[in-house]
């Protein structure tokens, strides 16, 4: 049990104490498991980069090893596939419902965190429920609702969906940053003569940026990669959004594979980088939208 | 609600100060004028539909023509007509792939992963997680190129000399559901591990001091130790993928649409079949409500079970 340099063949007791140091078979256990599922999980990743970069003469639906980096094909899907338009229909759908979101999640949670009234935490819970409840429980009769209003084929009829959507987990999010705000501090700002609203926009606001942030992203994210709503509520080209325009693009190229897996990584790129700088903001936020009270 | 019963005092004040202002806020009624907005478009696209497809259930349309009443008889037919039983089926078959196999891989690897601080888990918690960000049609044109007849999976297969075991694995009639399955497997393991890993970090050391002082093997230090502290974790890592494999329709959508025959056919791609190719609007809607029921209660069921007492 000396505390000095372990040997790597030490009785397994001693090595698993936590006052020495752990045996090297231990380590390499622990490091060889960790490599193996990383491994695995960015095989498919790798797979599809790699196959976005070789040459497109290849008929080989499986991935392929580039010979050289083949531009080429992202070029191809910008504009034999028109990605560049579905990228644009994409930002222009994920900012209206980030920025949506964000201002009707702030204000009701601000009620729900900061007030009491009667019925609040009924219509909270309200609020809540969307966060498990599946869209296919929804998406056939608003495809018939927004028909009926015009807005199918329209931006509007891919944000307003995604908003409501979203505000399940915006509002539950924001609630919880809203109460763990210390009270002296909304005291403070009553004192110093600040309204409710003054409070949430003067004070709460520039406060809560890690709250804030977490939301964005988490909202972008889940734009970014929505699929079915766009699948039923957009027929022509001008407001394909980008996974929809990888389903179709599989339709009809299928074979292309190269220009597909290019298609892949233009679709993916952007939530990949994001995630890349914030990592820690995706985890706590998608592992907190279950954790209800 | 249960928590936090008012006592008399509270209720009294709370009468009393009706249309005065309290303590640290605002007048009551201003908190409806902030929920207002996010309540208008949650009710409209949100809960307004949800209702719709309930009364939709109940009629036989095709989304065309005048509807008729049906009654009970689209959930009646989910009973009966095997070709609506089979989602459901299918679906079950998903949960063990999405939700049992990643938390049973989480939980074996953690329990090997705490045995120190691993260096880099920055790097391995980023890596691990990242299929979680991806959009599923990018997860399932990757995943095509690995299941494909001329794909990774088989070739890995004949460079080891087990060409026999090589086929279309999205096209053969055994095979596609449980691919579709690995899939998921893929997908949610390392949301498993990352919350894991993170939970058994908070297990005070002193815990498995005592257990190994008390002579515990690896086996019992899990079960006495790292399982019961992880009992939350292990609700939340299951709520969210049992909603994820219940909620499959982009992956089937991409790498099947259903098929071979109806072999991947599960509820959430059902749902759309009917109500937009095949013209049966109250049989899709009594599908969706009951895909949403099962949620409901498969959540549910979890923290009960798994949270058990501390709830």
């Amino acid at each position: 049990m000396s505390p000095t340099k372990t040997p790597a063949r030490q009785p397994a007791r001693t090595a698993r104490t936590r006052t020495g140091t752990t045996s090297s078979l231990d380590r390499a256990v622990t490091y060889g498991l960790l490599g193996l599922f990383a491994l695995i999980a960015l095989t498919p990743l790798v797979g599809i980069l790699s196959t976005a970069l070789s040459s497109q003469t290849s008929l080989d639906t499986g991935f392929s090893l580039p010979d050289g980096l083949n531009w080429r094909n992202f070029a191809d899907a910008w504009t034999r596939g028109h990605f560049g338009r579905y990228l644009l229909s994409s930002v222009v759908v994920a900012a209206a419902v980030v920025a949506l979101t964000t201002v009707l999640a702030t204000l009701a949670a601000y009620a729900f965190g900061t007030m009491r009234f009667p019925g609040s935490q009924v219509l909270f819970h309200l609020f809540v429920l969307g966060l498990t409840l599946p869209q296919e429980a929804v998406v056939v009769p608003l495809y018939f609702d927004l028909r009926h209003w015009g807005l199918t084929d329209t931006y509007w009829g891919l944000i307003l969906p995604q908003t409501a959507q979203s505000l399940a987990f915006g509002v539950f999010w924001m609630r919880t940053y809203f109460r763990n705000v210390p009270r002296s501090l909304l005291e403070a700002a009553r004192i110093d003569g600040a309204t409710g609203f003054a409070t949430l926009t003067r004070v709460l606001v520039p406060m809560g940026r890690p709250a804030f942030a977490t939301l964005t992203v988490i909202v972008f994210m889940w734009t970014w990669n929505e699929f079915l709503l766009a699948l039923v509520m957009v027929s022509d080209e001008a407001h394909r959004t980008v996974p929809l325009g990888l389903a179709f693009f599989q339709g009809q190229h299928s074979s292309d594979t190269a220009l597909l897996a290019a298609a892949a990584t233009l679709i993916a790129l952007p939530v990949v980088l994001v995630y890349l700088v914030l990592q820690r903001r995706f985890i706590q936020g998608m592992l907190t939208g279950s954790a209800k009270e | 609600m249960r928590a936090a019963a008012p006592d008399r005092g509270g209720m009294v004040r709370r009468l009393a100060g009706r249309y005065r202002k309290r303590a640290p806020g605002e007048p009551r009624a201003v908190g409806y004028l902030y929920i207002l907005p996010a309540l208008a478009v949650f009710g409209l696209f949100l809960l307004w539909p949800l209702g719709q497809t309930a009364w939709l259930s109940l009629l036989h349309w095709d989304g065309l023509t005048r509807a008729t009443w049906a009654g009970w008889d689209n959930y009646r037919d989910l009973l009966t007509d095997p070709q609506l039983r089979a989602p459901f089926a299918h679906a079950a078959v998903l949960l063990l792939f999405y939700a049992v196999l990643p938390v049973a891989a989480g939980l074996l690897l953690t329990a090997a992963l705490t045995r120190f601080r691993v260096r880099g888990m920055t790097f391995f918690r980023t890596v691990l997680f990242l299929p979680q960000v991806l959009a599923m049609v990018v997860v399932g044109v990757a995943w095509r190129s690995i299941l494909a007849p001329d794909g990774l999976l088989n070739d890995a297969l004949g460079a080891v000399g087990l060409d026999g075991l090589t086929r279309s694995w999205l096209g053969d009639d055994r095979f596609a559901l449980p691919a579709v399955g690995v899939i998921g497997t893929w997908v949610e393991t390392g949301l498993c591990l990352v919350l894991f890993l993170a939970g058994a970090q908070r297990i005070p050391r002193e815990l498995y001091e005592a257990a190994r002082i008390d002579g515990a093997g690896a086996v019992r230090e899990f079960f006495t130790v790292t399982l019961p502290g992880l009992r939350a974790e292990v609700s939340v890592a299951l709520t969210l993928t049992v909603v994820a494999a219940l909620r499959n329709f982009d992956l089937v959508y991409i790498t099947t649409s259903g098929g071979p025959g109806n072999a991947t056919s599960v509820p959430a791609y059902e749902v759309y079949r009917r109500a937009f190719e095949t013209g049966e609007v109250g049989s899709a809607s009594a599908m969706g409500i009951t895909l949403t029921a099962v949620i409901f209660a498969l959540t549910l069921v979890v923290t009960r079970l798994v949270e058990g007492r501390s709830r």
